[in-house]
């Protein structure tokens, strides 16, 4: 579903090289981790899947179901198929969540020539989404993220997701800034969504996540590249180890 | 005697100063009324305010207002549908009342001509300070509107509509009211017209009894073609509340004066504002708040998206008055700037006599946050509908804060309405 070959990516701004030569494949139903110590270049990996413009692609592609992503626009990323759950989602005042929510779904749904939701339908899917993860659906009456604690708002953003229902979902430290409870909400909230047609890549620092979000594979990154691959021991390894004897055994 | 040399007329004044030959004869009102007329005539051939006056630095209106039209309307008007429903309307069209006013509970409706004629407007007419050119042209030329007096204690079920609209020419009106000690009211002042060349000045003068609480609502949406010079006169009572919000969605050249006075303790003011802004079009609100007393608290957000070659300007100044000590105020105004070829013009200024106050202000100018672009494309939001968005958000920030469902809905109407046609 996912495949990343030879990337190199600058941040547009001041030229620094942050992705240098990364491979990753992540095939449908897979969830895989992507691990690595501080400014390692996962969250930039995030956003450049995501298409964000402060960062340029200057070798190698990304593939989304055999097909170059890199001339896509953020939004036709997203009504493809991709979603990123922001690590610090943007709070946007005067934008009601609720209206947010609908013209993104609608977006989307014409995007695919679908007809718009209903009033009814619409109301019915955030309903049960907000339930699901144990959100009070009075919280959505606000504008968007606007006063929403750090967790309130990772739990925004996996329902964004549930109500999307991409096909490629990046997770960019989901569980930053969450307690155990609202680790446990949000785990299942993303474990409810694997399925064999969809992919999940969870960026974490910590293996803490990986216990609610059991991945089928692991992928060290460092200095922008892909150092280490194999199953969910390595998370292990790397909570008992740190990081200095992947990297030692890399250099 | 006045020494200076008198620059050459401009063909605005010049047409001024002939059209007040011809129609004196025709204006309501003599006596005490004429005297001020003349008065403000008078203001009037000593030419109007350049750049050089202090308060008309940013709109020099000798220089930018270029085209006087003939007095008569170029087609008939018919009253527009109110912005909240349900309102008792008031309709002014083309510069004349209606004859029969509608009854509202509480309420005293009495045309202003009828006014004018017994002379009992006539301390109201004058001017406020020596700049006040729109005050000058209104009192000099003023034929109609409305006075509407709100009874002791009277809480309104409605809403007022005061609708003042004209299908180009010229119309001078003034709306009065005085809404009586612990009233309720919610008042629109909708200013509009048809697509022709008109110049429009009109003046609203209101007093806020002692506990009153009124929500003062002014929906401007000239066209392009029409030149709209507007003064709002308020005097806020003891204990007594104001909401002032102002929406200029319109016109080719606007000068909205806002002119507060805190008469009593506890009494309380806030100005809204939103500006949007299109076209080749010069928009100016400035505002002049007295604390005149101990005690009194205001706030002022103005929030304006400019567009197109638009030119907007912002001046607000809070006077402090010595012994109004306590007083608490604090005044923003930002502004999204969209295109390169618009600008805005921001000047606050506090002038504070007393020595135990709270005063504040601040001003920004910005683009539209590329980070809160993103976000909502990640989504799948096309650029297009992400932008508006985001601009629509930027303004109706101020709009929700209005705390009235109905009101909230009635403007953000006004908002898709402007942006569907200028976004």
């Amino acid at each position: 579903m996912l495949e990343i070959k030879n990337l190199h990516a600058r941040i547009v701004d001041d030229g620094t090289e942050i992705i240098r030569g990364l491979d990753l494949t992540v095939k449908a139903g897979e969830v895989a981790a992507i691990m690595g110590p501080n400014g390692s270049g996962k969250s930039t990996l995030s956003y450049i899947l995501a298409g964000r413009e402060d960062y340029e692609v200057t070798e190698g592609d990304i593939l989304y179901n055999g097909q170059s992503i890199l001339e896509m626009d953020p939004a036709e990323r997203a009504t493809a198929g991709i979603f990123l759950a922001f690590q610090y989602p943007m709070e946007i005042p005067g934008v009601a969540t609720m209206e947010f929510l609908k013209v993104a779904m609608n977006e989307q749904r014409k995007a695919r020539g679908e007809e718009p939701l209903k009033v009814p339908e619409f109301l019915k899917r955030v309903k049960e989404a907000a339930a699901s993860l144990s959100m009070d659906i009075n919280m959505l009456k606000r504008p968007l993220n606007v006063g929403f604690s750090g967790g309130e708002k990772k739990r925004a953003e996996i329902l964004q997701m549930k109500l999307l229902e991409p096909k490629l979902c990046v997770l960019d430290e989901t569980d930053s800034g969450l307690d155990i409870d609202a680790l446990k909400i949000v785990s299942e909230g993303v474990n409810a969504l694997r399925s064999p047609d969809r992919a999940i890549v969870v960026i974490t620092h910590y293996q803490r996540l990986l216990e609610h979000i059991v991945p089928d594979s692991v992928h060290v990154l460092y200095k922008g590249q892909v150092i280490k691959s194999g199953d969910k021991s390595l998370a292990f390894d790397l909570e008992a180890n740190g990081y200095a004897g992947v990297i030692g055994e890399a250099a | 005697m006045n020494m200076h040399a008198q620059p050459q007329r401009t063909l605005a004044e010049t047409a001024l100063i002939d059209a007040f030959g011809e129609r004196l004869s025709l204006l309501p009102g003599d006596g005490a009324v004429m005297v001020k007329r003349d008065d403000a005539i008078e203001a009037i051939k000593h030419g109007l305010p350049t750049r050089r006056i202090e308060s008309w630095h940013y709109t020099d209106l000798r220089r930018l207002l270029t085209k006087v039209p003939a007095f008569e309307a170029g087609a008939v008007v018919k009253a527009l549908a109110p912005v909240l429903e349900g309102s008792a309307v008031l309709p002014v069209l083309n510069g004349v009342s209606n004859a029969k006013v509608p009854e509202i509970e509480g309420v005293t409706v009495q045309r202003l001509s009828e006014k004018l004629i017994d002379g009992s407007v006539a301390p109201g007419l004058d001017p406020y300070g020596d700049d006040d050119a729109i005050g000058a042209l209104n009192t000099a030329f003023v034929a109609d509107g409305y006075f509407v007096d709100i009874a002791d204690g009277a809480e309104l079920e409605k809403p007022i509509e005061l609708q003042n609209l004209q299908a180009g020419g010229q119309s001078h009106v003034r709306l009065l009211t005085r809404v009586g000690a612990g009233a309720k009211a919610v008042i629109v002042e909708r200013q509009a017209g048809e697509n022709d060349e008109a110049l429009v000045s009109s003046v609203s003068q209101l007093v806020v009894g002692d506990g009153a609480e009124v929500t003062w609502l002014i929906v401007q949406e000239q066209p392009d073609t029409a030149t709209h010079l507007a003064q709002f006169k308020a005097h806020v009572g003891k204990d007594a509340k104001l909401t002032l919000f102002v929406m200029n969605a319109g016109g080719g050249l606007v000068r909205q004066e806002v002119v507060v006075r805190t008469t009593g303790q506890g009494a309380d003011f806030k100005l809204r504002g939103i500006n949007l802004l299109a076209g080749d079009t010069h928009t100016d609100t400035t505002m002049v708040l007295d604390h005149a007393v101990p005690h009194t608290t205001s706030t002022e957000v103005m929030r304006n998206v400019v567009t197109g070659k638009a030119r907007g300007v912002f001046q607000g100044r809070i006077n402090v008055h010595q012994y109004a000590q306590k007083t608490n105020a604090k005044m923003a105004c930002n502004t999204l700037l969209l295109s390169d070829d618009g600008e805005f013009s921001t000047k606050p200024e506090l002038e504070i006599f007393a020595d135990d106050v709270v005063c504040g202000h601040g001003a920004t100018v910005t683009e539209i946050d590329h980070n809160h672009l993103f976000y909502l494309m990640a989504r799948g939001i096309d650029e297009k509908t992400a932008r508006g968005l985001l601009v629509k958000a930027f303004v109706a920030e101020v709009i929700e804060e209005l705390d009235d469902e109905a009101l909230v809905e009635a403007l953000e109407a006004r908002l898709d309405e402007w942006f569907l046609t200028h976004g």
